[in-house]
């Protein structure tokens, strides 16, 4: 370093950050196109005819749309009932986001903002209740629905997924945070603690009510195991145990799977892209206030 | 005074209680109801369809699930799929987030195609990589690997291979974990105060010293939450093993959540699924605890 000179020293400096650059660039290409390798074989696969959906595997080709045609796509709407699936998935998911809105914000302000007889213990079951995954209340669930009558319905995909101990928790403490002047003007006036919730903390708390939304949307829209257990026929499978049953199908044919895979992630998909900062806002909540 | 005091604050418990309660039934009657019943039932002999009389069984489910092949593989297999999952997609995560917390362009378009498989539904996931895992040379990830590996690599059926089924539902798993997980990690990046790394540069310490003495210890929280999470999920995994092994080849891939179904749904042995639903809860309750328990003890240390 000493024989050169300070200019030869910056410009040898900038050379190795462009290097730096450079490869930083190339191996997030590289990275990135593993990450999407998968969707983009569904994507264009579903586009193609069968026997090259086959041939082509094994070659970048599969990567390249070739011989496009929607033929793919009209033989899912003539081998199943796609849209009865979709419309389920479709029902079931909005239903339990928009109840749960409500239902879970008003138990969060009510923790939150009110004073009331029994609130810190309720407040630590709730709390505790966040450790236990679903998984560990399928089978008794299975059973309580099962012994209800209550096996393939709608009511049975939506009822016990509406009140949800983390969505609460996330509710109070965005409420928690909320400066305390803000409902003492209306709570002077007289206004209730429900007008007052409705009123003026509701119009304030938009991003929590975008992050419950998003987290709860994406945590069903998968939902595979009660589906499996729950339901019997058609009338209301949702999308995810429709496409496993899908697969199994005969004849067996990639393309199909692959347009019915499109057309079941597309809706979530332009969903996740127009709200990007949310969702991603929402999962990284889910790591500070977890 | 007093008197008006009293009758605001038993004004809103009344409203508190009314605002809370369809939240908190729904909770009791799904939630805790639910998993007091597996407790219950895992007691007894109850199978549904069965002529026998219900009959109480104390730990008898729990001696027989223990001595279970079958489960016993399971637990193992979940415990092996988080002993290579988890250290890997943390890692990956971290390797990520710090590729991507940089003042270089395009890094949100990046942060978006790493994020996108996390949209993509499990069940979906495991059909594609069905396909994808296809035998023969034609497959898409036997060819990968040949490629890989200069030609070496000998086609082989992922999912029908007892040494290979189940490295093959952990690649997927990273695959769609990993944006998750990086995420968070990213979140935990960015709320580091960047003046301790202009304090460290003024220090004249180093990129690996700064990664070592700043970052980490800032993120230690984070990671322990990352592991704690990536963990859990390992003890989870069904969705993937019903739709691409079924458990196969032989108990290759089965776990805890596949034996709970299997006893509960298919065979309809209420009492064994509540019994092993009760054992994976003790699982996932000793994992948080361990955490919680080594976050505390750093903490008292330093």
């Amino acid at each position: 370093m000493n024989d050169l000179n300070s200019t030869q020293w910056m410009s040898k400096q900038s050379n190795q950050q462009w290097f730096r650059k450079i490869a930083s660039y190339l191996l997030l290409t590289f990275i990135a196109f593993l990450f999407i390798a998968p969707i983009l074989f569904m994507i264009v696969g579903s586009l193609k005819p069968d026997e090259l959906v086959l041939s082509q595997a094994s070659t970048l080709k599969a990567f390249i749309p070739q011989q496009t045609s929607l033929q793919n796509y009209r033989d899912v709407f003539e081998r199943v009932k796609f849209e009865r699936f979709f419309f389920n998935s479709l029902f079931i998911n909005s239903t339990i986001v928009l109840l749960g809105l409500i239902v879970n914000s008003l138990a969060g302000y009510a923790f939150a903002r009110l004073r009331w007889r029994g609130r810190s213990l309720l407040l630590l079951i709730v709390i505790a209740l966040m450790i236990l995954p679903f998984e560990a209340i399928a089978v008794p669930l299975f059973f309580q629905f099962t012994f209800l009558g209550l096996r393939n319905t709608y009511t049975a995909q939506i009822v016990p997924f509406i009140a949800n101990a983390f969505s609460i928790y996330l509710f109070y403490t965005f409420f928690a945070d909320l400066p305390k002047e803000l409902e003492e003007a209306a709570r002077v006036d007289g206004a209730s603690p429900f007008q007052t919730f409705v009123e003026i903390i509701v119009p304030v708390s938009k991003p929590v009510f975008a992050t419950v939304a998003i987290l709860t949307f994406l945590s069903e829209w998968r939902s595979f195991l009660w589906a499996l257990m729950i339901t019997i026929d058609e009338k209301v499978r949702p999308l995810p145990l429709a496409i496993a049953t899908f697969q199994t199908l005969p004849p067996i044919q990639w393309g199909d799977i692959m347009s019915f895979g499109v057309m079941m992630v597309a809706p979530i998909l332009v969903v996740f892209l127009l709200f990007q900062k949310w969702f991603v806002k929402g999962v990284a909540s889910t790591g500070t206030k977890g | 005074m007093i008197e008006q005091k009293t009758r605001k604050l038993n004004d809103d418990t009344r409203v508190a209680i009314s605002m809370a309660a369809p939240a908190l039934t729904g909770l009791f009657l799904f939630v805790v109801l639910p998993f007091a019943l597996a407790l219950v039932l895992s007691f007894t002999n109850l199978r549904l369809g069965s002529p026998l009389p219900i009959q109480f069984w104390g730990f008898e489910q729990y001696r027989r699930i223990w001595l279970d092949p079958s489960f016993r593989q399971a637990l193992l297999n979940n415990a092996l799929f988080a002993l290579v999952v988890v250290p890997i997609q943390t890692t990956l995560a971290l390797g990520l987030a710090l590729l991507l917390n940089r003042p270089l362009k395009g890094m949100a378009v990046f942060r978006t195609l790493f994020f996108m498989p996390v949209v993509f539904p499990m069940a979906l996931v495991s059909v594609i990589w069905t396909i994808i895992y296809a035998p023969g040379a034609d497959g898409m990830m036997n060819a990968f690997l040949k490629f890989m590996t200069l030609g070496f690599w000998q086609p082989r059926d992922f999912l029908h291979d007892p040494a290979l089924a189940l490295p093959a539902l952990m690649l997927l798993s990273i695959w769609q974990g990993v944006g998750f997980q990086m995420v968070i990690v990213l979140a935990g990046l960015q709320s580091i105060p960047i003046s301790l790394y202009e304090a460290a540069r003024v220090d004249g310490s180093d990129r690996w010293n700064q990664f070592r003495y700043i970052t980490l210890p800032q993120l230690r929280n984070t990671l322990i939450f990352v592991v704690l999470v990536t963990t859990i999920l390992s003890f989870r995994l069904f969705d993937s093993v019903r739709i691409m092994t079924n458990g196969g080849p032989g108990d290759a891939t089965t776990t805890v959540m596949n034996e709970a179904i299997k006893a509960a749904f298919d065979q309809q042995k209420m009492a064994k699924g509540s019994a092993i639903t009760v054992t994976f809860f003790l699982i996932v309750l000793v994992i948080t605890l361990l955490q919680r328990l080594l976050v505390q003890e750093e903490r008292t240390i330093e």
